[in-house]
């Protein structure tokens, strides 16, 4: 076990002298999108709106903490990762060590864990600020961490399986970006028509806003969203050892 | 342990197409070994096989006496690789490169400390520790690749191509360092495709092209195997020709039959002289 968390911070170190050393850049990039939805979504449009019989804000703020998660763990993860293996090559270094695969992906998802925590922690954070109905629990928490870790998986797999870059940013605007917006960040899944639902609930990001939201609002908590969010994760992770396995 | 490479039967394809086409080759322990062959015959193929970076359809590779297979992170510890392109983080320090590779290998932090220091002074990087990798020329961020390929202190070094794109200065003092290494114990593996640093550098080249081996041995015998001595000449607009001979003597005999206005030159055969004839081909010959 502590021969496996050394090998988890040895792959992990490296990504956080890269945060080191592009502090305020990475600041600034993982905060500037939610916050214009908050502003845009939450007080421009939301303002005095009513939903579900809470304020819209108290409702949109869970969505955008669950979106800041899946944008910022995915794109730092599959970013770095892509950096490393196509451009800097770096990547080949790690693979010819004698790491444990399963250590190199848990390293390699670290930095998406702490950045989408972080940026979505700020939104929370502001969130609790403008709005009593919010509530800090530990199911929220939880519910987070999940949610970064499984779209940190994410970005792994979209990295280790691209042949440029360009195929990474065809995934996001695909995969991504559809999802930040219509898994039940801005309005509830139910609204929509009954098979658009059904896909819907096929998607990760579905059950992380609906576990955040829940969790964050004291309603009753969904344990088989968070279930499924799991699931989601082990089989990210063990999808990315396996590719670690076989094609690298 | 003699040979601390064996390499038997050894296929690697990509898609249908045959990279490497049933190597035999072994290294002895403590030799330097240059594998020598033109753009796209196979070594960099080889190279990554060996250092379990590239996976290989047939064939058995024993590193260290590890089979690469079977028991990967053994052979792993046992190899330090310096790619042909440059693959240090560039979003780290020197420094911090070479802390992550000590990291990778799980080195104690006092261990890890002695030996960069150690190293970035035997290779002469001590000045450059903090700066950011793309600050640095190529020939400085090569020397800062190989401490980083050293930090576990491997008993076997894999360069491919490591003076391609260095000025003639840098490349000396490759050279030297590449001589220095060997002459403390490690076993060197490099590749190139210039002549010239096989024949400096080499206790024995094998020959590669299209995947084969065509021939290994001491610079020397290679030389020796087309003959001793070279004559190229040249006539009438014709491509300039070669014969080979195994002495200076019928090389002149042969001279003497040539018509009137031919340019010849009569020289020591050399690596690329075998080269050619074993191969059929030309590698480009750098001066
Ligand atoms: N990733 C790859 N995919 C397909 N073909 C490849 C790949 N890498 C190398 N090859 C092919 O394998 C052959 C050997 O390449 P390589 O080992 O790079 O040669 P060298 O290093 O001697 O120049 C070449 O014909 C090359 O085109
Ligand atoms: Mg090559």
């Amino acid at each position: 076990m502590i021969e496996f968390l050394k090998e988890v911070y040895a792959v992990m170190w490296s990504d956080l002298r890269f945060m080191r050393h592009h502090f305020l850049n990475i600041f600034i990039m993982s905060i500037m999108s939610p916050l214009l939805y908050l502003l845009a979504f939450g007080y421009g449009m939301g303002r005095g709106m009513t939903y579900e019989d809470i304020p819209y804000v108290a409702f949109v703020v869970p969505g955008i903490v669950a979106l800041t998660t899946l944008s910022t763990s995915f794109s730092s993860t599959s970013t770095r990762i892509n950096v490393q293996r196509l451009y800097y090559y770096s990547f080949d270094e790690m693979m010819m060590s004698p790491l444990r695969n399963s250590a190199i992906i848990i390293g390699k998802s670290m930095m998406g864990v702490i950045r989408g925590s972080i940026s979505g922690g700020i939104i929370l954070l502001i969130g609790l600020y403008i709005t009593p109905d919010l509530h800090l629990t530990p199911l929220l928490i939880a519910s987070i961490l999940i949610s970064c870790f499984t779209f940190s998986f994410l970005g792994i797999m979209a990295a280790l399986l691209a042949k440029s870059h360009q195929s990474i940013s065809t995934f996001s605007s695909l995969i991504i970006l559809p999802m930040t917006f219509l898994c039940g960040t801005f309005f509830s899944v139910s609204l929509m028509p009954g098979a658009f639902q059904f896909l819907l609930y096929l998607l990760p990001l579905t059950h992380a806003s609906i576990c955040i939201r829940a969790s964050a609002l004291d309603w009753v908590f969904p344990w088989t969203s968070l279930l499924i969010l799991l699931a989601f994760c082990a089989s990210f992770f063990l999808i990315n050892v396996y590719i670690l396995k076989t094609k690298m | 342990m003699e040979n601390i490479i064996e390499i038997k039967g050894l296929v690697k394809r990509y898609d249908d197409k045959v990279a490497i086409d049933g190597l035999d080759l072994t290294v002895r322990t403590g030799e330097i070994f240059g594998f020598l062959g033109p753009n796209g015959a196979g070594k960099t193929t080889t190279v990554r096989v060996m250092s379990t970076l590239a996976d290989f359809d047939c064939g058995t590779v024993y590193i260290c006496g590890h089979d690469i297979k079977k028991d990967p992170s053994k052979a792993k510890a046992c190899i330090g690789m310096i790619q042909q392109r440059i693959s240090l983080d560039k979003d780290l320090t020197i420094r911090e490169n070479m802390i992550l590779y000590s990291l990778y290998h799980k080195i104690s932090s006092a261990e890890r400390r002695r030996r960069i220091d150690a190293l970035s002074e035997y290779i002469g990087l001590t000045e450059y520790m903090d700066n950011m990798v793309d600050t640095l020329s190529g020939g400085w961020k090569k020397r800062a690749a190989i401490v980083c390929a050293l930090i576990h202190e491997p008993k076997i070094l894999f360069l491919d191509e490591p003076t391609v794109g260095l000025d003639t200065q840098a490349r000396r003092l490759l050279w030297d360092i590449i001589r220095r290494l060997n002459n403390d114990g490690t076993t060197i593996f490099l590749t190139t495709h210039y002549i010239e640093e096989a024949e400096a550098l080499c206790d024995r080249v094998g020959i590669i092209n299209r995947g084969k081996l065509i021939d290994i041995g001491p610079p020397e015998d290679l030389c020796s195997r087309v003959g001793a001595t070279a004559v190229e000449y040249f006539h009438n607009g014709v491509k300039t020709q070669y014969r080979y001979f195994q002495n200076r003597e019928e090389a002149n005999e042969f001279v003497s039959t040539l018509p009137e206005g031919t340019t010849v030159t009569v020289r020591r055969t050399n690596l690329e002289d075998s080269f050619v004839e074993l191969t059929g081909e030309s590698v480009g010959r750098v001066r």
